[in-house]
C-alpha cells in the first residue's frame, strides 16, 4: 500500500518490543492495524477488503 | 555465530536473488539499553552479505534524531526500506522470526516499486488525498 501510494506510510511493529504501544492502542492479538492511530482492523482481512477498510478510515 | 543457519541464508540469497533495483536499509540503532539493537544489527549485516543490491546506513538515534525524525523515526531499534524512492516502509524492533520474512517481502517490493496488489485495491489507494498511517502491530512468531 505504502508503494501505491505517497500518502501511506506503513510501520511494522514488533508488539512485544514496544509494550508503550500494546497498551496505548490495545493490543490484545495480533495482526491488528491502526489506522491513523483511530481505526482499527483486528486480523488479517482479504486484501481488498483491509485497503477499502483503511482508506476508509482517513480523517479528513 | 551467524543468525542464519547455512540454509537459511542459501534460501535467503535465492529469493533476493532477483532484485531489480538496489534497496538501502536505514538502520536506527542506540549502543545503550537496547536489548535487540545489536541483534538487529547483526541481522541486517547477514542480509546485506546475501544480495549485491541491499545496502545498510547505520545511524544513532541520539546522535541523527534529526535524520531519524525525517524517517518518521522515534524508537530503536528501526529501519527504513528504501527503494528507487522511499516509499514509507518501516519497521520497529527486531525482524526474527516471521517478522523476518515480512522484511524480505517489504525489500523485494522497494525494490521493484511494485506492490503487487490487485487492480481494485490500486484504484482505491489512487485516490487518497490524505496521509495515511498504518501500524501493524505482529510478533515475531
Amino acid at each position: 500500500m505504502a508503494v501505491e501510494s505517497g500518502k501511506v506510510t506503513s510501520f511494522i511493529v514488533e508488539a512485544s518490543e514496544y509494550p508503550d504501544l500494546v497498551r496505548k492502542y490495545r493490543v490484545s492479538g495480533v495482526p491488528k492495524t491502526m489506522v491513523n492511530e483511530t481505526v482499527e482492523i483486528l486480523g488479517a482481512r482479504p486484501e481488498e477488503d483491509f485497503v477499502r477498510t483503511a482508506v476508509g478510515g482517513v480523517v479528513p | 555465530m551467524p543468525i542464519l543457519s547455512p540454509s537459511d541464508a542459501d534460501r535467503v540469497r535465492a529469493m533476493l536473488a532477483d532484485l531489480p533495483n538496489p534497496v538501502r536499509l536505514v538502520f536506527f540503532t542506540q549502543t545503550l539499553n537496547c536489548e535487540t539493537c545489536e541483534p538487529t544489527k547483526q541481522i541486517l549485516g547477514e542480509l546485506a552479505e546475501l544480495s549485491s543490491q541491499i545496502t545498510v546506513q547505520e545511524h544513532n538515534l541520539l546522535l541523527e534524531g534529526d535524520l531519524a525524525a525525517s524517517f518518521g523515526i522515534d524508537r530503536v531499534p528501526s529501519i527504513a526500506v528504501v527503494g528507487a524512492q522511499d516509499y514509507g516502509i518501516r519497521f520497529l524492533g527486531i525482524p526474527s522470526g516471521y517478522e523476518f520474512m515480512s522484511l524480505l517481502d517489504a525489500i523485494q517490493v522497494a525494490s521493484a516499486g511494485d506492490s503487487g496488489l490487485t487492480e481494485a485495491s490500486r484504484a482505491m489507494l489512487a485516490g487518497l488525498e490524505s496521509p495515511l498511517s498504518l501500524q501493524v502491530f505482529v510478533t515475531p512468531t
